[in-house]
């Protein structure tokens, strides 16, 4: 009984903890960039006139996918919460992300599926580093379950799993859509693809895009946040840090190709966590 | 209602399109989003998608060949939408309201709801136009103010 309530509560606080975020991202963004910005609370405004908007249909099979897009980052955030397989989280995380593929190509809009190709590549340089981090967190702690990374008197991971730490930080980059990763579709006002895999999505169905990434936004930054769980705000601390960074990251760097951020997520990444998991598995001896 | 009407308000994203304009006007469309203007305050945002919008800006005279673009990004643009129209030829054709392959002003080819005059308009004038257009948008919804 208690679960479910956590579960609830934690469907309902989520999208309001992402929207503060993105306002405070916009916000930040503009103070960046010398400019005095919109209200904290812009997102919410953006997502209400959104709902109010009439529906204009594409394709009929696209608002399925965006569906099952939503649906399956909520299921993700209520494993985040509940504590429970890591491993798990991360494979619903990718089904999430093919959902909202398969509704970009469910259109016949050229810009869509360049966006969707874009998101697909995306999916490629991040899901290998999430995956390993979930090895290299069952290498530290002989568990995939986030019960054992945050019960009290456990380790914190950060110490031991710093390199995956920096990986992850690509990963965020990705999934919160900033430069020099912002290839499917982009929340600034660049207009080379038209909106990326977004371009036929519009009305409420792009305000449940929108509640979907605010979502999003929630998860990965707990997913940065387990890497300190004991105490937890220590791990907030470190999260809210990190979106700083991305913040900076986006407004100094230029957008790269798609064939760079696999090359570089890649390189970069994946040869951190490995090297990282195999270390660990030095220390301890294979067993 | 209320919170979806004072989010109508809050958030007009415009899309901006060319007919025929010489240029003046859509660098002064695009210098109100620049540091010195910054639109986004009010939450206006530059969006380069129809499906996106709620304001249409409008630069330029029609002519015969993007009056069918014109209508086209007009019918993409989802309900409750407003038209301005940026720029003495977007108001009446200016200059070139006499040439063989201009219709006119862009209330030739849909509805306008803001008249903008000048040439070229400047970012206080179009940012006073949208402004205006939501004010009229507000009394359609019978939201105060």
């Amino acid at each position: 009984m208690n679960q479910w309530w956590i579960a609830v509560i934690a469907i309902i606080v989520a999208p309001v903890i992402g929207g503060l975020l993105a306002g405070i991202d916009r916000k930040i963004t503009a103070r960046l960039q010398g400019r005095y910005g919109p209200p904290i609370i812009q997102p919410f405004y953006d997502f209400f006139k959104l709902l109010g908007k009439s529906r204009i249909a594409t394709s009929r099979m696209q608002f399925v996918w965006i569906y099952g897009y939503l649906v399956f980052m909520i299921t993700c955030v209520v494993f985040l919460v509940l504590k429970l397989d890591l491993l798990l989280l991360i494979f619903l995380l990718g089904f999430a992300g093919i959902s909202f593929v398969l509704g970009g190509f469910s259109s016949k809009s050229p810009y869509s599926h360049f966006g969707a190709n874009r998101e697909l590549m995306q999916i490629l340089a991040y899901e290998p580093v999430l995956l390993l981090m979930a090895l290299g967190v069952y290498a530290q702690n002989g568990s995939f379950m986030i019960s054992e990374i945050v019960k009290p008197g456990a380790a914190p991971l950060l110490p031991t799993l710093w390199p995956i730490f920096i990986a992850v930080l690509l990963v965020l980059t990705i999934k919160l859509r900033k430069s020099p990763f912002d290839l499917s579709t982009s929340h600034h006002g660049h207009q080379e693809l038209v909106k990326g895999i977004m371009t036929e999505y519009s009305g409420p169905y792009y305000a449940l895009i929108t509640l979907t990434e605010w979502y999003e936004i929630v998860l990965v930054l707990g997913l940065v946040a387990l890497f300190w769980a004991n105490p937890l705000w220590l791990g907030i601390i470190i999260a809210l840090a990190a979106f700083i960074l991305e913040l900076l990251i986006d407004n100094i760097a230029a957008r790269m190709t798609v064939g760079w951020m696999v090359k570089f997520t890649w390189a970069v990444g994946l040869v951190l966590c490995v090297l990282n998991i195999a270390y660990l598995y030095l220390i301890k001896g294979v067993s | 209602m209320g919170i979806i009407n004072t989010s109508r308000i809050k958030s007009p994203w415009i899309m901006h399109f060319d007919n025929s304009s010489c240029n003046g006007c859509d660098i002064e469309v695009l210098a109100c989003l620049t540091p010195l203007y910054d639109v986004e305050r009010f939450g206006i945002v530059n969006m380069g998608n129809p499906k996106h919008a709620d304001v249409l800006v409008v630069t330029g005279p029609v002519n015969r060949r993007t009056a069918r673009v014109l209508k086209n990004l007009y019918a993409q643009v989802p309900d409750p939408k407003m038209v301005i129209a940026v720029g003495t030829c977007a108001c009446s054709g200016g200059v070139f309201h006499n040439c063989y392959n201009i219709l006119g002003g862009v209330d030739k080819v849909i509805p306008v709801d803001v008249y903008v005059p000048g040439c070229a308009a400047k970012p206080e004038a179009i940012i006073d136009g949208v402004v205006l257009a939501l004010q009229k948008l507000s009394k359609a919804l019978g939201v105060a103010k």
